[in-house]
């Protein structure tokens, strides 16, 4: 008798513990073998770039939280080096902003990967990675919520600057919890390096080629993983990254096991940039020379009529900004995220789009994991690294 | 090679396609008609080396003709240069040529764009809605789009 070859299709989400949020894949399989994965988004959309064309800049900072939510502060960072850029004050800015900024974006990007670490792990099987990771996450969380007041959505950085400067004694919290995190990274690679399982599910696991990578628009770590040596930290540096001696990991696997040693070795390199940036912290200003963009200190508004206008005029309607139109890219824990900006002279954005990062990486998915099993879906989402909230906005 | 260079370039091979060339903080914009947009793209991958598209979208400039700008922001990641391209779409009939064979990556930016701002990627391979749910009416990014939704006011101008 004939064997039945028809394909099954079935439906992977949108509530699935395995698709990191609000992801629907349509996946048609022939037996265990994908033929064909359909990604649906857009179930988180709130329409961010809409309201933001409603929103003085400052309003906007708050919605960029809620873009990839499990790294804030890098979009503050992207967003605001982008206003900075259209108003031109990108120079203005003093040293010590930049260097907490530095500090804030890599613990992010520490942040980040690690609640990618643990969820990757527990996807494939490593549930203890996803304690161990947690654990390293709160402190980092701690360190957000004492900044900011909130341990996730940070919303700390300003245009011109910062919303306050770095509580007492936080420096030297920092500096301990970076020094200790080597070792903890060397922990996590015991756990799962060489540990059979993690290999067979990872090693040559949702494999793309450089090419096939670049005209898919994959960036960050995964693009690196595929053999090809590029970090807008370093390449187009942004916010002092051009201080700091630090390595870009690449390897050339192009699977699965690559890109977690590629943001394993990132997560190395970046307790190496918060440490220097630690070292080089002056005290100083935590907001430009900029009245017309910046508030102006509390003191300053109850005492002196030209700080209270500014206050008053900055608070009701914004400051404005020239006409023109910009693109800024910053290097976020998950690749290029970017923001383009189209300012009309009024003192709301015009239009903003924003290049997510996690957008672009899913769109490789069905190449990467169509011809192979479906458990190696599962791997795929985990090391592709989407957030929901930066695809759908 | 600089940013002149490769307008210079550009508009020896395009001369009666490029519309417009500004520069402001830096960066370089080149306006250019929409007929011969793939060609344009292809000649900038190919020539220039911008091998990756990092974002394409559409920007509404209501009241104005034409109304609709599509832009491309484009990076060469061996000289690490940036590069941007806009063409104008007319409202009447708003399309444009797919650069989906030139960059595999316009394929979602191009769904979003006509998801979201009702621009039409002509011999585009899957052009359906990708945010908002399949059966929804109107592109909530227009501007005459009301930001409280469909059924509200349209939108009159700013508050202040």
């Amino acid at each position: 008798m004939a064997a039945n070859t028809e394909t099954m299709t079935i439906n992977m989400g949108p509530q699935h513990p395995s698709t990191h949020g609000v992801l629907q894949l349509i996946l048609e399989l022939d037996g265990e073998i994908v033929v064909k994965a359909t990604p649906h988004i857009g179930f988180l959309h709130r329409g961010i770039e809409k309201l933001s064309e409603h929103r003085t800049y400052h309003q906007t900072i708050p919605l960029t939280d809620r873009l990839d939510y499990l790294a804030p502060m890098s979009n503050n960072l992207g967003y605001v080096l982008a206003v900075e850029k259209l108003l031109g004050i990108t120079d203005e800015i003093p040293e010590r902003v930049q260097r907490i900024r530095v500090i804030m974006a890599e613990l992010t990007r520490l942040k980040s990967h690690l609640v990618w670490l643990a969820c990757h792990a527990l996807d494939i099987g490593a549930m203890t990675v996803f304690l161990y990771c947690f654990r390293e996450r709160e402190c980092i969380t701690d360190i957000y919520e004492k900044v900011s007041g909130a341990r996730m959505t940070s919303n700390y950085f300003r245009v011109g600057g910062l919303a306050e400067d770095l509580p007492d004694g936080l420096e030297g919290d920092i500096r301990d919890f970076v020094e200790s995190m080597p070792a903890h990274i060397e922990e996590y690679e015991g756990l799962l390096t060489g540990n059979k399982i993690w290999q067979k599910r990872t090693i040559g696991v949702g494999e793309i080629s450089a090419e096939a990578a670049i005209d898919i628009g994959i960036t960050g770590p995964a693009l690196r993983a595929s053999g090809v040596d590029w970090d807008l930290r370093r390449d187009n540096p942004y916010s002092g990254y051009e201080d700091y001696d630090f390595d870009v990991p690449v390897r050339e696997g192009c699977d699965t096991f690559d890109r977690y040693k590629v943001r394993l070795d990132e997560m190395r390199q970046s307790t190496r940039i918060i440490l220097q940036a630690l070292d080089k912290l002056k005290p100083g200003p935590i907001l430009a020379d900029c009245p017309k963009v910046v508030l102006p200190a509390k003191q300053d508004v109850v005492n002196n009529i030209e700080s209270l206008i500014h206050h008053f005029k900055i608070v009701t309607e914004g400051f404005k900004t020239e006409p023109g139109e910009i693109y800024q890219g910053v290097e976020a824990p998950k690749g290029e995220l970017g923001f383009y900006l189209v300012a009309d002279g009024s003192a709301y954005p015009f239009r903003m789009k924003i290049r997510p990062p996690s957008f672009v990486n899913l769109q490789g998915l069905p190449q990467m994991v169509e011809g192979k099993l479906l458990a190696d879906v599962i791997a795929v989402i985990g090391t592709l690294d989407i957030v929901l909230g930066e695809i759908d906005r | 090679m600089s940013d002149q260079a490769i307008v210079e370039k550009l508009k020896a091979k395009f001369s009666s396609e490029v519309l417009n060339v500004v520069e402001f903080r830096g960066e370089t914009t080149v306006t250019v008609n929409k007929e011969q947009i793939v060609e344009i793209c292809t000649f900038m991958r190919d020539k220039f080396g911008f091998n990756l598209l990092c974002d394409l979208c559409g920007v509404d400039y209501m009241g104005t003709s034409p109304r609709f700008m599509v832009v491309y922001n484009l990076y060469n990641i061996a000289t690490k240069k940036r590069i941007r391209i806009k063409a104008p779409v007319e409202e009447k009939n708003a399309n444009i040529d797919t650069v989906s064979t030139v960059w595999g990556t316009a394929n979602w930016h191009e769904r979003e764009c006509w998801d979201l701002m009702g621009i039409k990627f002509n011999n585009h391979p899957d052009l359906r809605r990708i945010l908002m749910p399949a059966d929804w009416e109107g592109h909530p990014l227009r501007k005459d789009y009301p930001v409280q939704g469909p059924d509200r006011e349209p939108y009159q101008g700013r508050l202040s």
